[in-house]
């Protein structure tokens, strides 16, 4: 039991190929690219949810954030795809690894506030220093700030990464409860299916709002630097 | 020589099985010709399930389906120590 819960997180590897490539670029199958105004039913539904999304996203940035708009919109679909796939049975889910959540966190968050930086350099460091704060506690509070800056990227990339594994290992544990349970009494056997399924429900939501969540502080990162 | 030209343009199913070994060496093995050979698997079944007026669930339930069974195979090993057998 101990062993059997966490091999499903190892990286995929088939006689020493790197399978994970594979599985990191399959959700790109699913999204079919069309140059016609009318299109068959996928490409039109995707379409119209990239419209939503990208319409929710990106009303509140100005000209110079809305560049970004092709990024944070893949983005979503990359995380929200991956997560989804990632509830089929026996199947690898990349964004569970802290390194590739890392790897779109850092260069994301630091491209928004080198931009910020770079551009608005005033703007960006009394970033560091809310309006009316007292005076003895300035230095106290700038430091706070800092490190309440360098730790953006390390929270996205951990939540999304803590989130994800919890509910596949809480699915994990509560179906192996489930399948022990039905020889001993299976009344017990059938309330912890209820919650198994009412688990799956939540997951499902967790999936895309996660990935809702990641999209949406990066695009406010962006926000407070453009 | 006539039957090689016949060879090259027959599809996989009309091939008699005597021909199978030459017709499978005559493939093009290049990586341009198997990323061509991804290529039109892929179109082609676009094209049958997906691409259509009113396409169905189906079209991306194969794939998913396909993609779970695929996930089985490579983790079988693991899985074996997993049945319900007396001695694993």
């Amino acid at each position: 039991m101990n062993e059997n819960l966490f091999t499903s997180f190892i990286t995929p590897m088939m006689l020493g190929l790197p399978l994970v490539t594979l599985i990191i670029l399959f959700p790109s199958l699913l999204f079919p690219s069309s140059n016609r105004l009318i299109n068959n039913r996928l490409v039109s539904l995707q379409q119209w949810a990239l419209q939503l999304m990208s319409k929710q996203m990106m009303s509140i940035h100005n000209t110079k954030g809305q560049t970004w708009t092709l990024m944070l919109m893949s983005l979503i679909l990359f995380i929200g795809s991956t997560n989804l796939l990632g509830l089929l049975p026996h199947s690898f889910t990349p964004t569970t690894q802290l390194s590739m959540n890392l790897g779109m966190a850092i260069p994301l968050w630091a491209g928004a506030v080198i931009t910020g930086f770079r551009n608005k350099t005033k703007a960006s460091l009394a970033h560091f220093l809310p309006q009316g704060t007292p005076t003895p506690l300035i230095p106290m509070l700038v430091i706070i700030e800092t490190i309440s800056l360098f730790i953006q990227p390390m929270a996205l990339a951990v939540r999304l990464t803590a989130n994800i594994t919890a509910g596949h290992l809480l699915i994990h544990l509560i179906g192996g409860a489930t399948l022990a349970l039905t020889s001993i009494s299976p009344t017990t056997a059938l309330i912890t299916f209820i919650i198994l399924i009412l688990l799956t429900i939540l997951e499902f939501a967790v999936a895309m709002i996660q990935a809702y969540v990641f999209t949406l502080l990066v695009s406010l990162y962006l926000h407070d630097n453009t | 020589l006539a039957s090689l030209m016949n060879l090259m343009e027959k599809k996989l199913l009309e091939v008699k099985l005597g021909e199978l070994p030459s017709w499978i060496l005559m493939r093009d093995f290049t990586p341009s010709g198997i990323a061509g050979a991804f290529q039109r698997g892929y179109y082609r079944y676009y094209n049958k399930y997906v691409n259509v007026k009113k396409g169905s669930i189906a079209g991306l339930s194969m794939v998913l389906a396909a993609y779970v069974f695929l996930n089985y195979c490579r983790s079988y090993k693991e899985l074996k120590h997993e049945r319900l057998r007396k001695y694993h």
